[in-house]
This record gives structure tokens, sequence and C-alpha cells, in this order.
């Protein structure tokens, strides 16, 4: 139950419907249509798209072995550099990442290949027998991972790999991160975080236990004690403040809560719907937020920004699939009043005008009213700092409120180290957290080996 | 508009692009599709003596390209499998039906002179403009002493020829067989029996591809492979040579030569004709899409003519074989470099990594700050080889551009570092 939205009434589509709306966004490629884009690939050396990649996936060697009719071969090649390479095909904003960066987008030629496709077609048609990847025999060390997201998940799968024991403490009921909680249910479908999770899994080596909140009943302290390296992926946990009063007025509430709900729900038509409603902010969980409001019903989605569309966050292909589903992009408005109706449920917004006066953005005088049923809240998220209370913990040292790391997810503690959302380094991308897993995980087998070696 | 009809070896059509010898000509119903499509003339399917051959099914398989573009395809055919008779009537009646167009008839009997004796009355009563000499078909045929056998041995080719200028008053086309060491034998050996013209080439041996889950090569008849015939876009570089061998072939000088093999475009029709050949005949890109091919073949063909000013064939026919001759005739000083236009490059590394690791490491690559690379040609390091030229995706991307070297022509015939070079 979303308490903030319980006095909405529910989706009134009938759940076939419903259902459809939050089928595939993109549906995966057949056989025939993978060959053909397989064809489009130049095999560039050097390429582009792979300088393109967070995770560093040697594109042009995938696609060669999908066009051969390898498709293990070209799975095998995708998850030895991305072990959620699934996933990343599914929700990585390839317009901004590999595919803006393939030659073929280039002015002189047609479209950039379908990299993301071609990646989800080789990972959803392997079909191996067993796990692909071996464990090296064991080490003996055991590294204590902090949170089952992406980040979490990579840095606790390479370590497996390399032989180390891995325990993986994570706060919710489900592994999986925002693949689990986050993502646009269009984008991830078919409980597709999950069965990527059994096969990540599958590689032995790991324990996961829920119920298990840094900050809570567990200490930073207490890990890098018991444990040869401990691996810090607590994504951001809390969500930006407008800084209003009302703020917690019912109809007013983070997107990101929504969303969890929304993917963790059977039954979509028992979701409260708003049938008129506000979308606060720019990157692309604005986008998801306004355009899953639209799939479930509501007629009314505003998605209102303080600046102008060239700034937002969201690519243009996001934008594109909001205009797509009749959202209105509203930009150069910022929210000065949450309106309220007598039971003291939100009913609008009160916007103040802005504009640019020597780069800087100024709000003007002008003001106007946007009726609305709820308010969702999509102004970025923060990292929550009650994970970082432990005395040990309190010595991290921190950047932009997130947690400081050097190029090998080294945090300012010794044998400590973090990646994905939580770190001040790269884009909040499920992609780079896991490259960011990844990176920590040799990062901390070096570290061990080296150790081993000298005594 | 330029004059695309021909005078080829006495027979007239009304333009260069006939039919070759194969299923698009095996009976009337096909035969007179084409006409209506606007083919210039037609090469009956080859006849024999009855009883008519025997095919097996299936009977072709492809090699693709990455696109499954077909790039040539492999046949296990026979020579016609109707008999002599309706064949013959029906290329009576069609010659009637349409007089202006060519209707060579291909003939393939056993290398006896009875069995050439008795046939010829009977093609020579059709009609029909002329009669070529199928000594190429390489496979199946040769086993009863025909096809490839004959091809294969130039004693035959100018017998079996001499004894169809005797017996027949028609020109006679002699086919020649690609599967022989040195195409000028056979041709020369056509010349001597007297031929009128030669065609080439026939169909090479080949296997396309091999199914590798039941263990056999393809075309498969039940568990079973043979050898095939190799024809379609594929075989043209191996056809433009023999073309070309054969025209500057001093032995055979003026013989006219009617070019088959892998002609699907107006350009590849233009090219044969400027290595000497005076028609050409189609017969794969015509199986793969139909007749209608040869309206876009014509159409091209003449506006090409019309942009350089040729009025008919003749204006340019042969004109590249001059300028094709024996590598030691070539200027060794003559030297060309790569050059990359960076507005057109996309930056695929293609050039860079095929020079490096192949080639003369003569492309840089450099990389940006942005972790893109840029490539350019070391000049001093590139040979001129074409080879990044080759490989780039992006046509006219690189061009070869010519240096001046300073040095005067120079062949290799009298290049100083030749230990038996002529000296003057
Ligand atoms: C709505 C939304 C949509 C998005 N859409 C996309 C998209 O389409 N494409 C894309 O590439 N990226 C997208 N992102 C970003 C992407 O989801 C993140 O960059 C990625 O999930 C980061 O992974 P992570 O492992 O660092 O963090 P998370 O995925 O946030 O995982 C953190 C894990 O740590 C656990 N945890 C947190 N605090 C504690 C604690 N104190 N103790 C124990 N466990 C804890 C959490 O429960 C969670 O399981 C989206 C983000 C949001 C919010
Ligand atoms: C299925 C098939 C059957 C053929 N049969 C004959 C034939 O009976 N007589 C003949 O002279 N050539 C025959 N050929 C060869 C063609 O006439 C032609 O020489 C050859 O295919 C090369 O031309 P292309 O590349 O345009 O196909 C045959 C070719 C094919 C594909
Ligand atoms: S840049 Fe494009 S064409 Fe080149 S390797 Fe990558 S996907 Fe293929
Ligand atoms: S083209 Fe296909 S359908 Fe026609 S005869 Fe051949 S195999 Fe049969
Ligand atoms: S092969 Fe062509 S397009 Fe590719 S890098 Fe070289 S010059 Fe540029």
């Amino acid at each position: 139950m979303i308490q903030p939205l319980s006095h909405l009434p529910h989706s009134q589509e009938d759940p076939a419907t419903l259902a459809a709306r939050f089928s595939d966004l993109a549906p995966p490629l057949n056989a025939r249509q993978a060959h053909l884009e397989a064809s489009r690939c130049l095999y560039c050396y050097d390429a582009p798209c792979v300088n393109a990649c967070p995770s560093e996936i040697d594109i042009p060697s995938f696609i060669r072995n999908i066009h051969q009719d390898n498709v293990q071969g070209a799975a095998q090649k995708i998850l030895s550099a991305n072990i959620l390479g699934g996933s990343c095909a599914r929700v990585c904003p390839t317009e901004v990442l590999c595919q803006q960066a393939c030659v073929r987008n280039n002015a002189h030629e047609c479209a950039p290949v379908l990299i993301g496709s071609l990646q989800r077609y080789a990972v959803d048609n392997a079909h191996f027998s067993g796990h692909p990847f071996q464990r090296a025999a064991t080490t003996g060390k055991r590294i204590a991972v902090v949170g089952a997201g992406p980040a979490g998940l990579s840095c606790a799968h390479r370590s497996a790999m390399h032989g180390h024991d891995v325990v993986i403490f994570e706060a919710r009921d489900k592994a999986g991160g925002l693949n689990e909680y986050g993502i646009a249910k269009y984008k991830l479908v078919d409980d597709y975080a999950q069965r990527e999770l059994d096969f990540l899994l599958g590689i032995g080596g790991i324990e996961i236990r829920h119920g298990q909140r840094l900050g809570e009943n567990l200490s930073l302290s207490d890990l890098h004690q018991q444990f040869d390296a401990v691996f810090l992926g607590l994504g951001l946990a809390a969500s930006k403040q407008l800084g209003l009063s009302d703020e917690q007025a019912p109809g007013l509430l983070a997107a990101t809560e929504y969303i969890r709900e929304l993917r963790q729900a059977d039954d979509l038509s028992q979701l409260p719907v708003a049938d008129r409603c506000i979308v606060l902010g720019a990157g692309n969980t604005a986008i998801d937020m306004a355009v899953q409001m639209a799939r479930l019903g509501a007629r009314d989605v505003n998605l209102v920004y303080r600046r102008g569309l060239e700034d937002m966050g969201a690519t243009l292909h996001e934008q594109d699939i909001a205009k797509a589903n009749q959202v209105r992009l509203l930009t150069w408005a910022q929210p000065q009043q949450v309106l309220l109706d007598d039971a003291g449920h939100v009913c609008g917004m009160r916007f103040s005008r802005t504009h640019l006066e020597n780069g800087r953005l100024v709000i003007g005088a002008e003001t106007f009213d946007l009726p609305a049923d709820a308010i969702f809240k999509a102004i970025g998220q923060a990292f929550d700092d009650s994970a970082l209370v432990d005395p040990l913990a309190r010595e991290l040292k921190r950047q932009d409120g997130r947690i400081l790391v050097d190029e090998h997810l080294r945090t300012s503690v010794p044998g400590v180290y973090a990646g994905g959302d939580c770190t001040s380094l790269d884009q909040d991308l499920t992609v780079q957290a896991v490259q960011h897993g990844k990176l920590a995980a040799e990062a901390i087998n070096a570290q061990l080996m080296l150790n081993v070696e000298a005594a | 508009m330029a004059d695309l009809s021909i005078v080829f070896a006495g027979i007239k059509a009304p333009n260069p692009f006939w039919l070759a010898s194969a299923p698009p000509t095996d009976k009337a119903y096909n035969v007179v599709r084409a006409f209506e499509a606007g083919w210039g003339g037609v090469v009956w399917k080859t006849l024999g003596e009855d009883p008519a051959a025997v095919n097996v099914s299936s009977r072709y398989s492809a090699h693709y390209g990455a696109n499954r573009e077909v790039l040539g395809i492999n046949n296990i055919e026979l020579i016609t499998d109707r008999s002599l008779e309706i064949n013959l009537r029906e290329i009576t009646q069609v010659k009637k039906d349409w007089p202006d167009r060519a209707l060579i008839v291909s003939l393939m009997v056993p290398c006896v002179e009875e069995s050439w004796k008795n046939i010829l009355p009977l093609v020579e009563a059709t009609g029909a403009d002329g009669i070529e000499l199928n000594f190429g078909c390489p496979h199946g045929m040769p086993e009863r002493g025909m096809g490839a056998a004959v091809g294969q041995v130039p004693e035959y080719v100018e017998q079996v020829t001499r004894w169809c200028k005797t017996y027949c008053s028609l020109p006679v086309i002699v086919k020649l067989t690609p599967n022989i060491t040195d195409i000028r034998v056979a041709a020369r050996a056509a010349h001597r029996g007297g031929a009128d013209a030669v065609s080439l080439i026939n169909t090479i041996n080949s296997i396309t591809s091999v199914d590798l889950d039941r263990m056999v090569a393809l075309p498969s008849v039940g568990s079973q492979s043979t050898h095939g015939g190799y024809c379609g876009s594929a075989v043209k570089p191996i056809a433009l040579n023999m073309v070309a061998e054969i025209a500057r072939d001093p032995q055979t000088r003026g013989l006219p030569i009617c070019g088959i093999g892998g002609i699907g475009s107006w350009r590849d029709a233009a090219e044969f004709i400027a290595l000497g050949s005076g028609a050409v005949q189609v017969c794969t890109a015509a199986m793969l899409h139909g007749f209608r091919i040869v309206e876009e073949m014509k159409d091209g063909l003449s506006r090409w003519m019309d942009s350089q000013g040729h009025a008919n064939l003749q204006a340019f026919s042969g004109r590249a074989v001059g300028n094709t001759t024996d590598w030691k005739y070539l200027d060794i000083n003559y030297q060309v470099i790569a050059k990359i236009d960076q507005e057109a490059c996309i930056g695929c590394g293609r050039c860079h990594i095929a020079c490096e690791d192949t080639s003369h490491q003569a492309i840089a690559s450099l990389k940006q700050a942005d972790g893109t690379h840029v490539y350019e040609v070391i000049d001093d390091e590139c040979v001129g080889c074409n080879l990044c030229q080759i490989t780039c995706p992006v046509q006219d991307c690189i061009e070869m551009v010519t240096v001046d070297t300073g040095k005067p022509f120079l062949d290799w015939n009298h290049d100083p570092r030749n230990p038996y070079h002529v000296t003057a």
C-alpha cells in the first residue's frame, strides 16, 4: 500500500490492458533480425563503441560471434566483462553510450548498430547448461559486500570467481537493488532481476543475508574485523527534498517510492492512480515516473522542470518516450507551494516562471497553479547518511555527500572499497555500477593475493 | 541515346544482353518471357542427343555474403532434360515470332563426327542465328566423353569446331571452360578450327559449403554430394581475366568474344566490353532476380555511354585491352600513396589494423582526449598497396594519390635490379 496515496482511486483499466502496457518496451530481436543487425557491424578496431561502454564489453567480437551463429560465445564474451549484461542490455541508455559512439551513427551513415538489442539477444539465447564461469581454487579469504544492487552483485561474482567466499548483507527482502525496485517496469519484465540474480549466484560461493542494514543492525567496524575486505554498494537510499512546507501532505511522495510499489505489485489494477499528476524533475527517473503513471491510466500527466528541455538530464530518446505517452513537458517553472484541499490532500501546485539572466536561473514574479491529485518528486537521489554512523564508518572520507573513492574503488579506509551510485565516481547508471563492482573485486583480489605472497 | 545494337560474329541483336544457355533459356515459355522483357538474345539451353539427360534433386547451392546476398551459386544440373524434337520445334517457333532477336542454339553431343553431322542440319533448319558449342559443362557430362572433357583437350576443341564449320553454315561460337590452366590454349584451338567467336566462361568446378550436421557437401542429393559448377558475381574477376587474356593474345587477335560470368549490372557488362567482348551473356543474375533486370542494364549502359560520348558499343569495345599487359612491363617507378579524407572517415580503425598487422605499418592510430582515434597515413611507409582502401567501409574515403617520384618510366625488363634485365 502506498500510504500517501491511499485516498486515490485505483486504475480504471482492466488487468489485461495494463499488463500489455507494461510489457517489453523494446521487444527482443528474433534470430533473423539479430543476424541482419549483426551484419551491419563493421568489426571496428579500437572500436569507439567499446570505449563508450562503461563496462568495456568487446562489442565487435560478440557481434561477430552472433553473426557466425555462435550465440553462446557471444554471451560469454559479454558476461565476462559485465555479469549483468542481460539487464544492462535492457536498461542502458545506449543512445548516450555505445550506440552514440558507434561509427555507423556518424552523420554520413544511416543509424547505429543496435548494440543493446544484440546484447540482449545473445544473453537471452545462450542457454548455458551450467554456469559459464568457473571459480578459481578457494583462497580461504572472506569478503563482505553491503548492498545487493548491481555494484554489490558484480563485486560478489567477480570475487567468487577469484576463489574468495562472499557474504552479501542486504537491507531489503529481495536482492537486485534498483534492478528489482527502481527500473521502469516495461524495461525489465518477467521478473528479470531475480532470474538474472539466480544465474549470477550459480557460480557458487556467494551467500546473501537479507534484513541486514548497515547503520542499524550492522556496523562497518564489525565487518572490517570479521572479513578480509569490505565492499560498500549502498546506492542512494534517500530522495532529495523540495524544501517546501506541506511536503509530507498526502498526495506528495518520492517517485522512487511509487515505482518500488509498482514493480512489486502483482496486480497493477490495485495501484492508486492520480488522474491528474505532476512529476517534478528532469532526469530519467522523472520520465519513468511520468510514463508509468500515464500507462496506468492517468490522463493528465505534467512533467515540470525549472530549466529548458536542452538542460534535461533525460536523454532525447527518453523525452521521446514521454511525448509518445502523452506526457506534457513543462519547462521554466519552479515549485513554490503545495496546494491542499479541505481534507489536507494535495490538489495542485503553484509554480513560479523562471528564466535565465546572465546564465543564472532567476525566479520571476509570475506564478501559475496546476491542479493535480498527486505530486511525484524525482529531483534526484541522495546518499543516506544513516548508513555510516559507527566509528569506522564515520572515518570514510566523503565528497558531495557520497563516499570518496580512487580509481581502484578504494575508500579512505584501507580494506574498505565502495562502488556504484553511493560513490562520487562516474555517472549513476546500472552499467557503471557493474563496472565499479568488477574493478573493486579486481583491486581487492590483487591486494589480498599480494598479502598472501608477502605472508 | 546511344545505340546498343550489335552485330556479333555476323549475328544481329538489338542489344548486347543475351541470356546464357541455362535454365532461363530452357524452353519457349522462358525465352518468350525474356524477349518480352527486352533481352537482345538468348543461347538456348544446351541440346544433346536423345534420350534426354535426367537430373537429380536437389541441384543448386550458394556461397553467401554477410547480408545473405548470393555471391555465387553452384549447380549440378546437366544439359536439357527434354527431347531434341520438342526443343527444335520450340526454337523454330520462337525464332519465327521474334525475328529481330538473336537466337543461338547450344549443343553438346559425343565427340564423334557422325553425331555432329546428324544434329547440325536439324538445328540449322530451325532458323536459329548461330550455334554455341558447349565444351564447358564441368560435371556429369564429362564422364560420358562430352563437356569439359572436350574443352580440356585442345585437339578435340579444334576438331569439333571444324566439323561444325563443315556441316553447318551458321556462325559457330565455342564456349570455353575455365577449368583449365591457360585459357588461351583452348581459344587458339577454337580459332584454328575456324570458330567465328568464343564465349566464356562456363562454370567453375566448386563445392560451396558443407552441412556440418550431416557431414555432406552442398548441394546434397540425399546423403551424398558431388562438385558442381560455380557462377554468379563471385566468378566475374576470373572471367574478366580470361576474356582479357584472349583479347590481348596476338594469336587470336580479332576473334570475337562473348563475355560471360557474374554479369549482373550495366557496369559489369561495360567492363567485359571494355576488355574486348562484343556481347555478353547472363545467367545467375537473371536466375536470382528474374528477366526484368535487363531493363536497368540497358538503361544504365546507354546513359553511361551518353555521358562518355560513345555513340555505339564499338566506340569503347576493347578500349581497356591495350592497357592490360604483363607484370614485367609495368612502371616500377610509379608510386601512389593512401590519403584519408578525414571528413568522410567514420573512425572504424580497419585501415589501421589491416596495415599494421598485415601490410606496412603505414597508418598511425592517434588516440584523442575523448578516447576515440584519428587515423593518419605515414606517407614514407606507404607502398601504395590499396589494402586500406579496400577494407575501408566508406567509399571514396581513402584515395590513392599519385606522387611525383621525379623518376622516368622504367619497367622490370629494363630495371638494373633485375638480374636478367635487358641492356639496351
Ligand atoms: C527510478 C530509477 C530509474 C533508473 N533507471 C535507470 C535506467 O533505465 N538505466 C540505468 O542504467 N540506470 C537507471 N537508474 C540508475 C541505476 O538504477 C543505478 O545507477 C544502479 O542501480 C546503481 O547500482 P548500485 O548497486 O550502486 O545501487 P542500488 O541499485 O541502489 O543498490 C543498492 C543496494 O543496497 C541496499 N542498501 C542500501 N542501503 C543499505 C544499507 N544501509 N545496508 C544494507 N543494504 C543497503 C539497497 O537495498 C540495494 O539493494 C535508475 C535509477 C532510478 C532511481
Ligand atoms: C543451373 C545452371 C545450368 C547451366 N547449364 C548450362 C548448359 O546447359 N550449357 C551451358 O553452356 N552452360 C550452362 N550453364 C552455365 C551458364 O551458361 C554460364 O556460363 C555461367 O552460369 C556463368 O554465367 P553467370 O555468372 O552469369 O551465371 C549453366 C549454369 C547454371 C547456373
Ligand atoms: S562502433 Fe558500431 S560498427 Fe564499430 S564495432 Fe562498434 S557496433 Fe560495430
Ligand atoms: S525454386 Fe524452389 S520451388 Fe521452384 S523448383 Fe526449385 S526448389 Fe522447387
Ligand atoms: S578504414 Fe576508412 S573509415 Fe575506417 S578509420 Fe580508416 S579511413 Fe576511416
